[in-house]
């Protein structure tokens, strides 16, 4: 940021502020469909806000994130649900979620860590199966997730006589449900943004950085690598946790189908894409990758129609295909990502130099 | 004991396709350290166009042995197409990229193949024709087919003439040299590109018959069946120590056996509070525990980062 007026900048956070503020009310004329799109989409960005930590700070390749919002879900969903008959108000889960999600992401990580790159890689992702297969099987012979059914009627939030489930005037405008969790969302993930790039330029954050860029270099610093590589992996694994519990909450319902292989790809995917490393990249990566689906999915039918007449091929099959030929041509053009950190331009600067 | 030979023998027969896609796996990563995200896929491809062939043929009447190895002789050029366009669209430009950049590459390719699988193929199972009778023979209380015995032999003969490429002609000379160092290897007159071409190749060509495979052991293909396969075959190539040859067979043949022999008796261990349903987290149970004790894999050398 350097070189802009100080002022500038506020006015244009300000700006943004504002609109982001407006947003639910702009897109509730659209439908709430689109609401609750964006409200899943924050949840991605969540998602890939941790993941970065993993993956983007400190370099480490994690292929079953997904499990720890899997985590975060099922012990919202578990708490606070008939299946058990618990009722738990959501801010005791939802930290909860996010401390089982920890624990989960220290248990795969103190063993595993010493493994480098694709090792590692392939580890956590038959750590994200395990999790996932043991939801889907762990109903006989004592029932504790339901199985393949998974869990529904989950309690929204609640908090007093405030129910984020149900519509609410408030000073005069509409409050739908939806529209009530995307403040909070909001929230939410304001509060991770700033807690990440606080991080980033700390002394964690720079510890990460050069375990990332030479691990062998770190450790003669005097970094201690594992337990640096191991608070990555708890604090990627604990928003991950964060985000599944509202995940729940806003879904009220779960199976194990939400957390399969595909789902941990495609936010590894949106890291990537977005530009690894980099907060503001990231977003963009998971905002463009989440919505680029639902816009293909309004967009394909209509176009075919008009062209051809008639529905040649499933808009899903196309939505899939576009969504492949787009991951490749970004990284074919922009392998750094669209927006790329400091430190990948000037390593891609150099190499061309 | 009939159980546990039983077991035995399904594991190795499995476990030998997935040594096959396994090799697939390594020899990429060894020759330019990349994931292949897309291999699963190539597999898929291999037994979708197999199944084609094999039901336009099946009514001519002609002998089934014939059929089947028509349909592999498709199905081999067409994955053979498929990998080499792979390299060239979507991983050699990506060479000097950062490290992830290749995979998610890898990732999207996947994505696309898949799809256009089920555009051509449609989204329900397809039951392969069952043109080969299944012919049982006993060995002490245990049943083994002749279909086990073909993919137990067709592994095997991959697998030997594999062997024979890498470690006794210029060619296999040529990929060992790029594998260790491309640039070295480039300076002493190795055609780097060619090489890795050629590799992409022979993967290929590996991962077509063992889509016949793997089609017709379960007699079932469908458009998502190279994921869970792909995942577990680059399971097999990692528990052996990726980049090595003998570590990816080892690794796959392991790898079904311990799937088989766990889902056989977990049952009984465990008192019937786990079943068989559990039987694809052995695959990486085991895969996390050697992992954990031999960080680079059974047969694996240390290998230094690509940076």
């Amino acid at each position: 940021m350097k070189g802009r007026h100080p002022a500038l900048v506020w006015v244009g956070a300000g700006l943004v502020g504002i609109a982001l503020l407006a947003l639910p009310f702009a897109l509730a004329q659209a439908g709430t469909a689109w609401v609750r799109i964006t409200n899943f989409a924050i949840l991605y960005v969540l998602l890939a806000l941790g993941l970065n930590i993993v993956v983007g700070f400190a370099g480490l390749l994690d292929l079953g994130y997904i499990a720890f919002y899997a985590l975060g879900a099922y012990v919202y969903a578990l708490l606070a649900s008939p299946h058990f008959g618990l009722h738990l108000p959501f801010w005791l889960i939802l930290p909860i979620g996010a401390l089982v999600a920890c624990l989960f992401g220290v248990l795969l990580g103190a063993p595993t860590l010493k493994l480098r790159g694709d090792y590692l890689a392939i580890v956590t992702l038959g750590f994200g199966e395990i999790i996932r297969i043991f939801l889907n099987n762990l109903s006989q012979p004592v029932n504790i997730t339901n199985g393949p059914q998974g869990v529904s009627r989950i309690d929204p939030f609640r908090f007093g006589g405030f129910d984020f489930g149900k519509s609410e005037t408030l000073f005069g405008l509409a409050f739908s449900g939806p529209v009530k969790y995307y403040y909070f969302l909001l929230a939410m993930m304001m509060a991770v943004i700033f807690v990440t790039v606080r991080l980033q330029d700390s002394r964690i954050g720079r510890a990460w950085e050069a375990v990332r860029e030479d691990e062998t270099a770190a450790r003669a610093m005097g970094i201690n690598t594992t337990n640096i590589k191991l608070l990555a992996f708890a604090m990627g694994a604990s928003f991950g946790g964060l985000a599944g519990g509202m995940f729940a909450a806003i879904q009220g319902f779960i199976s194990p189908e939400s957390f399969v292989l595909v789902e941990s790809i495609m936010v590894v995917s949106m890291v990537v894409l977005g530009g690894m490393g980099n907060v503001w990249g990231v977003i963009l990566g998971a905002v463009l990758l989440s919505f680029a689906p639902e816009v293909l999915r309004y967009t394909v039918e209509p176009v075919q129609k008009s062209i051809f007449g008639k529905s040649l091929i499933e808009p899903e099959v196309i939505r899939m295909l576009l969504f492949g030929l787009a991951m490749v041509l970004i990284m074919r053009f922009r392998p750094a990502g669209l927006l790329p950190s400091a430190v990948r331009k000037r390593e891609l600067a150099e190499r061309k130099g | 004991m009939d159980i546990f030979i039983q077991q035995l023998i399904n594991g190795v027969t499995l476990g030998s396709v997935y040594a096959v896609v396994a090799l697939g796996y390594t020899m990429v990563y060894g020759i330019i350290q990349l994931i292949n995200f897309a291999h699963g896929e190539v597999v898929l491809i291999g037994a979708m166009v197999a199944f084609s062939v094999i039901t336009a043929l099946a009514p001519g009447g002609w002998p089934p042995l014939m059929v089947v190895a028509a349909g592999t002789m498709v199905a081999i050029p067409v994955c053979m197409a498929i990998g080499y366009g792979l390299e060239r669209a979507a991983y050699r430009p990506l060479r000097n990229a950062p490290r992830l950049a290749p995979l998610i590459s890898a990732i999207g390719m996947s994505i696309i193949l898949q799809h256009l699988a089920l555009l051509v193929w449609s989204r329900n199972f397809i039951a392969f024709p069952q043109i080969i009778r299944s012919e049982p023979y006993h060995i002490g209380g245990a049943i083994i087919t002749n279909v086990q015995i073909a993919i137990i032999a067709t592994s095997v003969a991959m697998m030997a003439g594999l062997a024979l490429i890498v470690y006794r002609t210029r060619l296999g000379t040529a990929m060992r040299a790029t594998a260790q160092n491309q640039h070295v290897a480039g300076l002493m007159g190795v055609d780097i590109n060619r090489i890795i071409a050629v590799t992409f190749l022979i993967a290929a060509a590996l991962a077509a018959v063992a889509g016949v495979m793997v089609g017709s052991y379960y007699g079932i293909a469908h458009y998502q069946m190279g994921s869970l396969l792909g995942l577990k075959a680059f399971s097999a190539a990692v528990l052996g120590g990726i980049g090595n040859l003998p570590g990816a067979m080892l690794g796959g043949v392991l790898l079904g056996v311990v799937e088989a022999l766990g889902a056989g008796y977990i049952g009984d261990f465990t008192d019937n509070w786990f079943g068989s349903n559990y039987q694809d987290v052995f695959a990486f149970m085991v895969l996390i525990a050697v992992l954990v004790f031999r960080p680079t894999g059974l047969l694996g050398e240390r290998v230094g980062e690509r940076t």
